[in-house]
Formats: C-alpha cells, sequence, structure tokens
C-alpha cells in the first residue's frame, strides 16, 4: 500500500489523543508540559503532511517553523512558573495549587 | 515493500511507541527520555515528508532546548534524594473518562483523516535538491513581518521567564 496523506495524518492522530490522555490523567506539572509537547508535534507533523501532498506548499513548513518558537517561549515561561510554584508550596501537583498569591 | 515505507513504518513504530512510554511511564525520568526518542522519531518523519531543514531544527530546539528544559524542571522540582520522582496517581474515574473521551477523539479523526476529501492544490514552489532555499525566500520576503515578531517574542519570553525565575522575588 502506497505511504500517503493519511497515514501521516493517523500517526499525528494517535499523538493528539495520547497526549490528551496525559494532560487529564496526570498530576504532576513537567508530565502535564511533556503532554502538550507530544499535542504541538502532531499539529506539526498535520502542518508538514499537508505542505507535503498539497503540492510542496512552503506555508505549511513557515506555520511549522513558527509552532517550534512558540513552543520554544512556551516551555521556558512554563517552566519559570513552575519552578516559582515549587519555592512556595514544594510539590508540583497542578491540582493542588489553588492559591494565587502563595 | 519498498524502502520509503519500511523507513515510515520504522519511524511510526518509534513515535507512537515511545510516546505511549511518555505518557504511561510513571517515573519522570522515564518519560523525560521518552520524549526525547519521540522528538527523534518525528524528526525522522519531517524527512520522510521532505521538510529536511525542519528536521534539522526540530533536533536542535526539541531535543537541544525544550528536553534540557524539561529534565532540569525534572531534577529542580523533586527531592533528588527520593529517587522514586514518580508522577501522583489519580482517581479511577478521571482514568476512565480520560480514556473514553481520548479514544473517542482518536477514533473521529481517523474517521475524519479517511473520509474527507481533502482537494489538494497543484505545485506552487517546487524544490529538488533542499527546502532550505524556498524556506529562506519565503521567511525573508512574504513572511519578514511575522519572522521578525517571531524573534521580539522570543526575546520577551526569556527575559519574563529569566525574571519570573530569580530567586527571591
Amino acid at each position: 500500500m502506497e505511504i500517503g496523506l493519511t497515514h501521516f495524518l493517523i500517526i499525528s492522530g494517535i499523538l493528539f489523543s495520547l497526549g490528551l490522555f496525559g494532560i487529564a490523567t496526570r498530576k504532576n506539572a513537567i508530565m502535564v508540559l511533556m503532554s502538550m509537547e507530544l499535542i504541538l508535534n502532531s499539529a506539526n507533523i498535520n502542518f508538514i503532511a499537508f505542505s507535503r501532498f498539497g503540492g510542496f506548499n512552503m506555508e505549511g513548513q513557515i506555520a511549522a517553523l513558527f509552532v517550534i518558537i512558540l513552543a520554544a517561549a512556551e516551555v521556558a515561561v512554563a517552566l519559570a512558573i513552575v519552578l516559582n510554584i515549587y519555592q512556595n508550596y514544594h510539590h508540583v501537583n497542578v491540582d493542588e495549587i489553588n492559591k494565587l498569591k502563595g | 515493500m519498498n524502502t520509503f515505507q519500511i523507513v515510515f513504518y520504522l519511524f511510526a513504530l518509534i513515535v507512537i511507541i515511545s510516546a505511549m512510554g511518555v505518557v504511561f511511564s510513571r517515573k519522570l525520568m522515564y518519560s523525560a527520555f521518552s520524549l526525547l526518542f519521540t522528538f527523534f522519531g518525528v524528526a525522522g518523519i519531517y524527512a520522510l515528508l521532505n521538510a529536511d531543514f525542519l528536521a534539522v531544527v526540530q533536533i536542535m530546539i526539541y531535543v537541544g532546548g525544550i528536553l534540557v528544559l524539561i529534565i532540569f524542571g525534572v531534577m529542580l522540582t523533586t527531592k533528588i534524594t527520593d529517587l522514586d520522582m514518580i508522577s501522583g496517581k489519580t482517581g479511577k474515574w478521571i482514568y476512565l473518562g480520560a480514556s473514553i473521551v481520548s479514544i473517542s477523539v482518536l477514533t473521529l479523526l481517523v474517521y475524519m483523516f479517511n473520509t474527507v476529501n481533502w482537494n489538494l492544490p497543484g505545485a506552487t514552489a517546487v524544490y529538488h535538491d533542499s527546502s532550505l532555499d524556498v524556506l529562506g525566500t519565503v521567511l525573508l520576503t512574504k513572511y519578514v513581518l511575522t519572522f521578525l515578531v517571531a524573534a521580539i517574542l522570543l526575546l520577551i519570553a526569556f527575559i519574563g521567564a529569566a525574571l519570573i525565575a530569580r530567586k527571591g522575588n
């Protein structure tokens, strides 16, 4: 069977649902961040697959590049916030963090 | 079965198995190291899709930057002395609900991918050797404003992160 667009889209669908499961079930804030990276990667696979099979269109790769940039910025800020939460609470369980001013 | 198919299924297997390792593993460090293999597998899939520059960027930024930051986060937010570093348990109902939701999302997505007629356009920017030339030209002509805004966003995000993470503010 020839490898087409659908194969790549199905991989990204599997990655997306695994990331969704991880975000919903994990307590640790860093695990939630890792699952979020899975979801961002699945979106990127979609962008690049459409860029390849939509007639070598460059727009998809540009969008994927900006997604990677945004992911880097997001992880830096999120980890800074997680470190601050750890200083105040001495744990990073997302369902026990309920005060804005620690 | 030709080479392309074998390589594709190999990378697909790597991506899916290591992503399951990320999500289902209890220990944080095991998850972080599984994430490494997921990123490498995704980079291989980019290379299969003729996006060679993005495969390199994926390895450099995700593996060299984001993953190192995440491992630093794991190290700094768990007590190194207790070797467990496990993620806490959640209730059975949350597991059940999350499984139902994610499996139904997966079914919906696969059904959609198989049935929708995508109506793909013809080739617009054909490249033969590397995507880098075309990518650079498009990035510095049509998308130059987005490029500059992304650069300033990165600068602001990193200054903000350093400011937030500083001790005793």
